[in-house]
């Protein structure tokens, strides 16, 4: 029979507790119960989310090398479960996802009906959201629930998530977060957060379900026990010595380059150098593929399409992502109004950087380096904006 | 009621793939078959239905001075006439013919070459007659043509969409295959609507429903090239299935005046 050095009653919000191995098994099991358990996970040569049953699944052992256009997987012994970075998928793929139903209409003599729908999935909880992606939740919150115009599938979703965040203890060269304030440190909001020790856990609940969790695991004499003030210190310190190795990084020969953005003023800079002829070179690069936006977490344009089978009796309104980059998405009567590349390359930075700000009072950018990462062609904002930024206005 | 419209499917130099797409849609076959009087369609019925008709199918592409004559006759009987596949839509695979002797080809791969009446290209249905409408692909993709004929039913625009198969890459969440393991891939310079099958089992997209609008090639191909891939392959990539399409054609022959320099 193991005593828990400290009765459960103790634990409290923000409290920190050690977490071996067989207790994360033991959280993801019993998450698995009443939730869709989602975590990173090894597949076609990146990590992505996919559905987890266990710690097995995990990525130990794997680290992702990033640069503009290029992403790489190679094993090394003394990577953990969790020292990849953030891979192609993001929160944004569950809680927006790429398509949905979200009404659809049987006409019966004459009368159209709306069909009521079948309820929501079971809640989902995802393993292993970095700090940049907490923080683009918080901005996609604002963007489907903060603006009058609540979205109903988001919220649905969005009021049942769990989060288990984990602490970066790596940064990849493609990783910005330190520039945006995003990160590398969780900030609150997640319901239990991780950091990778030698062989174990700190883990740190974050919310009233996160305590809830790790009252019934406690009771299932899984080893885990408080953390010691030096321990919750230690686990601290790994945000904070990441967090100052990025500000600190320098290019390397050989080494992809590591990214930073200035952020100062950039609402004001961008907007001054709408005319800028830098517009018209990315064009020559750009492909207008859709990649950026599409991986981007924050970003939520979507269009709605009307569904009709053959009989027309029949249909569905389909929600789908749409991006900035296809000629559709400023097609209105008599044409586009962003018909050239150099247009909606210059709509997607400045909305993101700038329009954003005035729009939802924050950045659009969490800096977690996707758009450069999944550029075919590896074009890479942050050097665009240093372009911008390092030369007069025309 | 919508049960008299008439269609007629019509074939030239192809391999019929496209036309057993319709064959394919299976269950909505017969439901199509309640709207439309499938009146012309020798690939699946001996019964020969004479014209006009509503909406005219056309698969494979012009190769015979007796074909250039019959799509004229073909487009006087059809209302709407639509393009399916990459054959009638840019000359096809065959259309590499355009690159050599056609003399030499006939020479070479027939007895009495003298027996052989054709043309010395291959080129595309628009090439010779108004098109109403595209389908793409090698073959066409049955969603699309379920949702075309849908769309002419009920008398809509169809949707089928000009972005870049990335797209839909993206939507199904598959590792891009360039991104991930450096393979070069066409799907952001090629059109969606296949739902990008060729990334999701971990091969490359080789462009079979033909240019995106935009279609940057010159970059695609440039960043491949940094990355290690021979020219002679990307112009293989390049001149398949869509060839004769402007934008590819223009970037396999500029890539093979590059590599002669
Ligand atoms: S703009 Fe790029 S770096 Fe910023 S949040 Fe989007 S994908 Fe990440
Ligand atoms: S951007 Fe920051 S928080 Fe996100 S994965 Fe990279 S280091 Fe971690
Ligand atoms: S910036 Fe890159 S990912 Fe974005 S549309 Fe252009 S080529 Fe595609
Ligand atoms: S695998 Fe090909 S089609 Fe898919 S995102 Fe990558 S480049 Fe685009």
């Amino acid at each position: 029979m193991v005593v828990s050095p400290s009765p459960i009653s103790e634990r409290n919000i923000g409290d920190w507790l050690r977490l071996p191995p067989a207790g994360l098994q033991l959280l993801i099991e019993t998450l698995a119960e009443n939730h869709r358990v989602v975590g990173p996970q090894v597949a076609d040569g990146a990590v992505v989310y996919r559905d987890l049953r266990g710690i097995a699944e995990l990525p130990v052992g794997w680290l992702d090398e990033q640069d503009g256009g290029r992403y790489r997987l190679h094993q090394d012994p003394t990577a953990g479960f969790f020292d990849h970075v953030v891979g192609p998928h993001s929160l944004k793929n569950f809680l927006f996802p790429a398509r949905e139903t979200v009404a659809s209409f049987v006409r019966t003599d004459g009368e159209w009906v709306q069909q009521t729908h079948a309820p929501e999935d079971r809640p989902l909880a995802v393993i292993g959201v970095r700090a940049c992606d907490m923080a683009a939740l918080r901005i996609q919150d604002k963007v489907f629930l903060g603006s009058g115009h609540v979205d109903p599938g988001y919220q649905a979703r969005r009021q049942r998530l769990f989060t288990v965040a984990v602490n970066c203890r790596r940064a990849a060269a493609t990783c910005f977060c330190h520039s945006m304030a995003c990160g590398p440190a969780v900030e609150p909001g997640f319901d239990l957060a991780l950091t990778e020790r030698d062989g174990w856990f700190a883990c740190q609940i974050g919310s009233p379900a996160g305590h809830a969790l790790i009252q019934r695991l406690a009771t299932a004499d899984a080893g885990i026990v408080s953390c010691t003030v030096e321990e919750v210190d230690a686990a601290k310190q790994v945000s904070i010595d990441l967090e100052a190795s990025m500000h600190a990084r320098q290019p390397e020969a050989g080494a992809p380059r590591p990214r930073s953005l200035d952020t100062h003023g950039i609402r004001d800079l961008l907007y001054a150098q709408m005319e800028h002829p830098r517009w018209e070179e990315v064009a020559t690069r750009c492909l207008s593929c859709t990649n950026c936006t599409l991986v981007c977490p924050t970003c939520f344009c979507s269009s709605v399409t009307e569904v009709a089978d053959l009989s027309g009796d029949h249909v569905e309104r389909e929600r789908h992502w749409a991006s900035c980059f296809t000629l559709d998405h400023a097609r209105m009567h008599g044409g586009s109004v962003r018909s050239s590349t150099a247009s909606r390359y210059r709509q997607w930075v400045t909305h993101k950087l700038a329009g954003w700000i005035d729009q939802f009072d924050s950045s659009g950018c969490t800096g977690c380096g996707r758009c450069i990462t999944w550029c075919p062609v590896g074009i890479d904002l942050t050097e665009e904006v240093a372009a911008l930024r390092h030369s007069d206005p025309p | 009621m919508a049960a008299h419209l008439r269609l007629g499917v019509f074939k030239f130099a192809s391999c019929d793939g496209c036309q057993l797409q319709l064959l394919d849609a299976q269950g909505k076959l017969l439901e199509i078959a309640r709207h439309l009087d499938i009146a012309h369609f020798p690939e699946a019925r001996s019964a020969v239905g004479e014209g006009p008709y509503d909406i005219g199918l056309v698969e494979g592409s012009i190769t015979t001075p007796a074909d250039a004559e019959r799509i004229q006759e073909i487009r006087r009987q059809c209302r709407y006439l639509v393009t399916i596949g990459a054959c009638a839509t840019s000359g096809g695979i065959q259309a590499l013919r355009n690159w050599g002797q056609i003399d030499s080809f006939v020479s070479a791969v027939y007895a009495t070459p003298a027996f052989i009446s054709t043309l010395a290209t291959s080129t595309p249905i628009a090439d010779h007659v108004p098109v109403d409408f595209e389908l793409r692909g090698c073959p066409i993709d049955v969603r699309q043509l379920v949702e075309l004929i849908t769309s002419f039913v009920l008398g809509r625009k169809p949707r089928v969409p000009s972005t870049s198969v990335c797209v839909e890459c993206k939507a199904r969440g598959t590792v891009c295959v360039a991104v991930a393991q450096g393979i070069p891939c066409l799907g952001p310079v090629t059109q969606a609507g296949c739902g990008a099958i060729c990334p999701a089992h971990g091969r490359e997209c080789f462009g079979c429903f033909g240019p995106s609008e935009p279609a940057n090639l010159v970059s695609l191909t440039g960043q491949y090239e940094r990355q290690g891939t021979p020219p002679e392959q990307l112009i293989r990539l390049t001149r398949s299935f869509n060839a004769q399409s402007p934008a590819f054609r223009a970037e396999s022959d500029r890539l093979e005046g590059a590599s002669h320099e």
